[in-house]
């Protein structure tokens, strides 16, 4: 086997459909849209060299700013959320439930595999306010309290949306955790609990040093998938009110497709790869001096 | 463990994988239903367009020797709805007579049939006819070459005179007369509907000023009555209010003169339009959460009696008429026009109108097979008039047999367009489409109190001036 792995013509029959489909699909595309960006037009009037006329425009354009700025709170806030509420959960079965925990790991991992538009569907009624009001504002007013627009004010529709996507991935996070945690050994656990370390002493000092790496792939997974946030934006806000919940992603989508300027679409894009690469490079970096 | 090496194996995987990989790419299958008779037709039906302008005299002569013709048609509406219904029922029987002509008619939802159009455009693969926006967007394919000139083509097939001449007018100014490049299978009017029963009760009559139409709305919202039923989801319904009141201001070419850079927007006219809509929205006459309202909410909050009145266009007609939507009843649904302005220079004979989604057709697919696309194009619109008015729907084609038994609702609609004296296009019909992204999207936030009237306009502009 060794010998037919070593035989660079092997290698290339396994390897060359497969790198020959991601060079299609994947490099040339990336390629292709890093040209446009110097270039504005669309497929139908042709396109025209501009220089780095969507550059300057880039960094004038306020909707980029807020846009950009939008992505990073929303990834600062999901993902913490994510992983925070996935530990606590995973503790939670560990420490607690136990052997009883897999119909509440089955119940929380639930939202998981609903489908995006649905979970978004359910939000919206959640939260409306009309035509009649929804269940968090029939509650508010139960306590006498004003009804709020949530999904039509920029800072609350954050929350909103915010609360929908760590509802909706913390189960997956609480499951990979709960494999660490299953993974460390009673016999640490015993010793540790036989030297006085109890509740949250034993979790700071024992069980979260020994999650670590587990916890920075988590934190990794959850950035790149809120930094590229597009399905439960559009199918909750749509990026609205005015801009106010618009990420990267779907500012893109707009420029390109439904403003036809697939110069300028491409150039958020290119931003968009550059900042993913930048939060993945300090992910690492961040983990690699961790873990060693 | 064989020996690879030199042996024929690999290169046999390598072509295996060649060959899936080919067979993967070639089999792009639109998603297209086939209604046609002819069951030869379909292998014609994927290469027909693609190849179209390459292979134009060969493919003249197959529509007299009989050879198979595929006609796609992408629009946004089902089947067996409303004038779809009307051209889908003409074709097959069109078809019927022409075994060799297969009809097929492909639905691609409206949000996405600009970006749609465009790509096929790109690709070279528009289908034969295709749903389409009248304005703005239309002009780079008219410029590319990429959509049949109607009046050339149908003065040629003799069915001109189907069109309705001020709305054949409508549509090229709307494309700055470069000419006509689209049918309008609709003809919409707009103004404020109203619910009549709700007015009588509360003794109002219908406005004819801005500042009656304000008093009505606040003598009805201290009554508890919501005044208006608006989308600020969809957004345009509420810059259709901003409109109405700048043409009453300026007068019915207010948008053109903004277009051609003789007015601003950022003018002390448009910032009072943005302020009085803004009014509007916060004093509360379009109700609780008007960002989050999505366009079927606001229609059903009208018809079900919860607000008194909705600005819309009369392609919502068939939901007036249909007593299952329409709680209220179609006897009390009123229509009055855009209210004046005390001093301005529009006046009240001056109606929002327009052709909504038109439709246009391939250059490349009529080159193709002029004679036999243009003898369905022939079968299909000289009849379309005529029978769509049967069924109720109102067009800018000629009707020579008005229906005797068009409701109430429809009747008063026809008569409102044929006395209107000028039709004034929407708000965003001459922007681009990044601008009419921002008006519709902003359009909520004013209406909410969320940004100011002065920087709705000043955005506005700016993107108009890129």
């Amino acid at each position: 086997m060794e010998k037919v792995l070593r035989d660079p013509k092997a290698v290339l029959v396994f390897v060359g459909p497969a790198l020959l489909v991601y060079a299609l699909v994947l490099l040339i595309p990336i390629v292709w849209s890093i040209g446009y960006t110097f270039f504005e037009g669309s497929a139908i009037s042709g396109f025209t060299f501009v220089g780095f006329a969507n550059f300057v425009r880039l960094m004038q354009d306020r909707r980029f700013w807020n846009a950009l700025w939008f992505s990073t709170k929303y990834m600062l806030v999901v993902s913490s959320g994510q992983v925070l509420l996935g530990l606590l959960l995973a503790l939670l079965f560990h420490f607690y439930l136990k052997r009883a925990s897999s119909v509440v790991r089955t119940l929380v991992f639930f939202p998981v595999v609903l489908p995006t538009v649905a979970v978004a569907a359910i939000f919206s009624k959640l939260f409306a306010i009309a035509p009649q009001y929804g269940i968090v504002n029939a509650v508010l007013e139960l306590f006498g309290l004003q009804a709020v627009s949530w999904l039509g004010r920029g800072t609350t529709a954050f929350w909103v949306l915010a609360i929908m996507d760590i509802w909706r991935a913390m189960g997956f996070y609480a499951v990979l955790l709960y494999a660490g945690l299953v993974d460390i050994p009673g016999d640490i656990l015993e010793a540790a609990s036989l030297d006085g370390a109890k509740g949250w002493r034993l979790v700071q000092f024992i069980v979260l040093p020994l999650l670590v790496p587990l916890l920075i792939s988590s934190l990794i997974f959850s950035m790149n998938g809120t930094l590229k946030v597009f399905d439960s934006v559009l199918a909750l806000t749509n990026g609205g009110p005015g801009q106010a919940t618009t990420p990267l992603t779907l500012y893109m989508y707009r420029a390109s497709f439904q403003n036809n300027q697939y110069g300028y679409g491409s150039t958020v894009a290119l931003m968009l790869t550059l900042y993913c690469l930048l939060v993945s490079l300090l992910a690492f970096r961040f983990a690699r001096r961790d873990v060693a | 463990m064989f020996n690879l090496r030199n042996s024929f194996v690999p290169r046999l995987m390598l072509l295996i994988a060649v060959v899936a990989l080919l067979a993967a790419c070639g089999s792009a299958s639109p998603g297209t239903s086939s209604t046609g008779a002819s069951p030869g037709a379909s292998p014609a039906s994927s290469g027909s367009a693609a190849a179209s302008e390459a292979a134009s005299p060969p493919a003249a002569a197959s529509a007299a020797t009989g050879e198979p013709v595929t006609i796609r048609y992408l629009t946004p509406g089902q089947e067996t709805e409303g004038l779809e219904s009307v051209i889908s029922t003409l074709s097959k029987s069109y078809t019927e007579q022409h075994p060799n002509v297969t009809y097929e008619h492909e639905v691609a939802p409206q949000t996405d049939l600009i970006q749609r159009v465009q790509l096929l455009a790109g690709s070279n693969n528009l289908p034969t006819m295709f749903a389409y926006e009248s304005g703005a967007p239309l002009l780079p394919l008219i410029e590319a070459k990429k959509v049949l000139d109607v009046e050339k083509t149908f003065t040629e097939l003799g069915i001109f005179d189907q069109l309705n001449p001020a709305t054949v007018a409508l549509l090229k100014s709307l494309v700055n007369d470069q000419g006509l490049y689209a049918i309008p299978v609709e003809l919409n009017i707009e103004g404020f509907w109203y619910n009549k029963k709700l007015f009588a009760d509360n003794g109002l009559q219908e406005p004819k000023t801005w500042d009656e139409l304000l008093q009505v709305a606040e003598a009805l919202h201290a009554k508890g009555i919501q005044p208006f039923s608006a989308s600020g989801q969809q957004g345009w319904p509420l810059t259709r209010l901003i409109n109405g009141y700048a043409i009453r201001k300026y007068g019915p070419d207010v948008m053109e003169r903004v277009a051609q850079g003789e007015l601003k927007l950022t003018d002390p006219g448009f910032i009072e339009a943005a302020k009085i809509v803004q009014d509007m929205g916060t004093k509360g006459y379009f109700g609780e959460g008007v960002a989050t309202i999505d366009y079927d909410t606001a229609v059903d909050q009208f018809l079900q009696g919860t607000a008194a009145m909705l600005y819309m266009g009369s392609w919502e007609l068939r939901t007036f008429n249909d007593p299952a939507r329409n709680q209220i009843g179609a006897e009390n649904v009123g229509l009055f026009n855009i209210p004046t302005v005390d001093g301005g220079a529009g006046t009240a004979d001056a109606w929002s109108m327009n052709a909504g989604l038109t439709r246009s057709f391939s250059q490349a697919a009529y080159d193709a097979n002029p004679q036999a696309v243009g003898d369905w194009i022939k079968g299909v619109f000289s009849q379309y008039g005529q029978q769509a008015a049967d069924a109720g729907l109102v067009t800018g084609f000629t009707v020579a047999n008005p229906p005797t038994n068009q409701p109430e609702l429809t009747k008063m609609v026809v008569q409102q367009i044929a006395g209107a004296k000028t039709g004034v296009l929407w708000f965003e019909a001459r922007f681009d489409p990044e601008a009419t992204t921002l008006s519709q999207t902003n359009a909520a936030l004013l209406a909410t109190g969320d940004m100011t009237p002065e920087q709705f306009m000043t955005d506005l502009q700016q993107a108009l001036d890129s």
